[in-house]
């Protein structure tokens, strides 16, 4: 296996740390005085998504992670395992509750997800910023008013729910904001 | 284009503070000196990295370094009766690279025969608050910063109980961190002081500092009665600018100092460094009673400008290059 010095860290950098994969989010490097230099390192453990600190020496080196993004389609659920196809291979890869744990509310058939990839198998899936998923539920619209003032809730086709303004109706198609799990406007019909 | 401006910007900062602290010195009657960048000597230090290069000219082939501060080479000058000197130097430093490390970088250093350590921070003081408007420094001992802001004795903690502080106030420290006392005392001092001089929001000026961290300034006894290094150490903004010496005259004393770094150096699997013979051999005939100086322009230019990363200050960065 591949090992990181000090002298490589970077943010991003994907690495292990007490058997589980992590990312580099910050590094610092640290030289106290006419001291031994160290780094400071701020990285998020993949598997269960905390953010930790941790002093390395100069010079110590990590084992790195085979840790890869790609973006593969959303093709079923089983509703024990969520199945994504690479859309030029067709390679297929499971992944279960634990991976689409952030991403469950948004994951709609054909559409593409970021896969984090660990030793070849799904760690986490990462929706796109903005999707476009039509409302299946909400109360009935109040025509005319576009104001958009106040606002109700609305479930989406994925489950997810969001709030939206009151002119909305069932059917429509919105685009949202997956980070803030918002409302953005409706979806442009191309 | 937006990157253009902003060089230009940096550019005009540089060439504008290079300029103000030239006409500092020129009031005072302080000579501004080059020496040179190679020597076939090198500082002994630990932990200080010289870069190496090859001088090739058939038989006379010789290994020489790149200089880490121009201090020994100034250090003769003023043996050879100079007065009082200052350099803007380019200094190099392997493997040091960071937001505030670079490992190319401007050191201004500058030296005050007659003058003592006090009257030297005086003047330090004077610079900051003429070149970058900084308000005037407090000033604290070492172990007074290290009861003010740890409730610790240095004089009577052990290295147990030095470690013991520092993995319950460092997050991300492990208890198999190993080093010695000064390691110790470093750390704390800079993951868990520093932040907190920062927030003072006025420079600091460090004195006494424990004998084993003199380097090469002289060692005296203090009032209390405890051996310390005659040295001070000047913090702003969260950063080490300036570290300050009444210079060690010895030759003697400081061939021993490069000597054991030596051993040290051996003891690490680090190589040895070449002694400064040259420098020795000044110090022999007669280096005045000084006091020096050496403080990170790029540094101060970070203060000043409110940046971040020092490769936003250099023109063209290290890492551009």
């Amino acid at each position: 296996m591949a090992s990181y010095s000090t002298n490589e860290f970077k943010a991003g950098l994907k690495f292990m740390m007490d058997g589980d994969p992590c990312s580099i989010i910050e590094n610092e490097f640290v030289k106290p005085g006419k001291g031994q230099a160290f780094n400071r390192v701020k990285f998020r453990n993949l598997k269960t998504g905390r953010v930790n600190e941790r002093t390395f020496k100069t010079n110590e080196s990590v084992e790195s992670a085979d840790v890869v993004e790609i973006d593969l389609e959303f093709s079923y659920s089983d509703g024990e395992f969520w199945h994504f196809m690479d859309p030029s291979s067709f390679e297929q890869y499971a992944a279960d509750a634990n991976a689409i744990a952030d991403s469950k509310d948004w994951l709609k058939e054909q559409y593409v997800y970021t896969v984090t990839l660990w030793n070849g198998t799904p760690l986490l899936v990462t929706p796109p910023n903005f999707v476009n998923l039509a409302v299946v539920e909400t109360d009935p619209g109040v025509r005319g008013d576009t104001s958009g003032g106040g606002g109700k809730p609305a479930t989406l086709e994925t489950g997810a729910v969001v709030r939206v303004p009151l002119f909305i109706e069932i059917g429509e198609v919105l685009r949202v904001d997956t980070r803030s799990a918002s409302y953005v406007e409706r979806a442009k019909k191309d | 284009m937006l990157q253009n401006e902003q060089l230009q910007i940096t550019l005009k900062r540089r060439a504008k503070l290079l300029a103000n602290v030239r006409r500092f010195f020129s009031v005072r009657n302080v000579l501004e000196v080059n020496t040179p960048i190679l020597s076939s000597a090198a500082p002994t230090a630990l932990y200080l990295d010289s870069f190496s290069t090859r001088f090739e000219a058939g038989s006379d082939s010789k290994v020489l370094y790149l200089h880490t501060s121009p201090e020994f080479a100034m250090k003769r000058l003023l043996a050879a009766g100079s007065g009082a000197i200052y350099q803007i130097a380019t200094v190099f430093r392997n493997g040091e690279l960071g937001h505030q490390h670079a490992p190319e970088f401007s050191m201004l250093e500058w030296y005050r025969p007659g003058f003592s350590l006090t009257e030297l921070m005086a003047e330090v003081d004077a610079f900051m608050q003429q070149v970058i408007g900084l308000p005037a420094a407090v000033i604290f001992t070492y172990r007074d910063l290290f009861a003010k802001y740890l409730q610790l004795d240095i004089y009577q903690a052990d290295d147990n109980l030095l470690k013991q502080i520092a993995l319950d106030s460092i997050a991300g420290l492990t208890a198999d961190w190993q080093t010695d006392r000064d390691g110790w005392l470093e750390m704390l001092m800079s993951e868990v002081i520093e932040p907190q001089l920062k927030a003072l929001e006025m420079p600091v000026m460090v004195t006494e500092f424990p004998a084993s961290q003199a380097q090469l300034a002289k060692i005296e006894m203090n009032a209390e009665g405890h051996q310390v290094a005659s040295r001070f150490e000047l913090y702003a903004g969260g950063m080490e600018l300036a570290n300050g010496y009444d210079e060690l005259c010895d030759a003697t004393e400081l061939r021993q100092r490069f000597e054991q770094d030596n051993q040290l150096r051996l003891q690490q699997g680090k190589p040895q460094m070449p002694i400064d013979e040259n420098l020795l051999t000044a110090m022999q005939c007669g280096l005045p009673q000084c006091s020096g100086v050496a403080l990170g322009l790029d540094r101060l230019m970070m203060l000043h400008f409110a940046e971040n990363n020092i490769s936003q200050v250099q023109g063209i960065a290290f890492i551009e290059n």
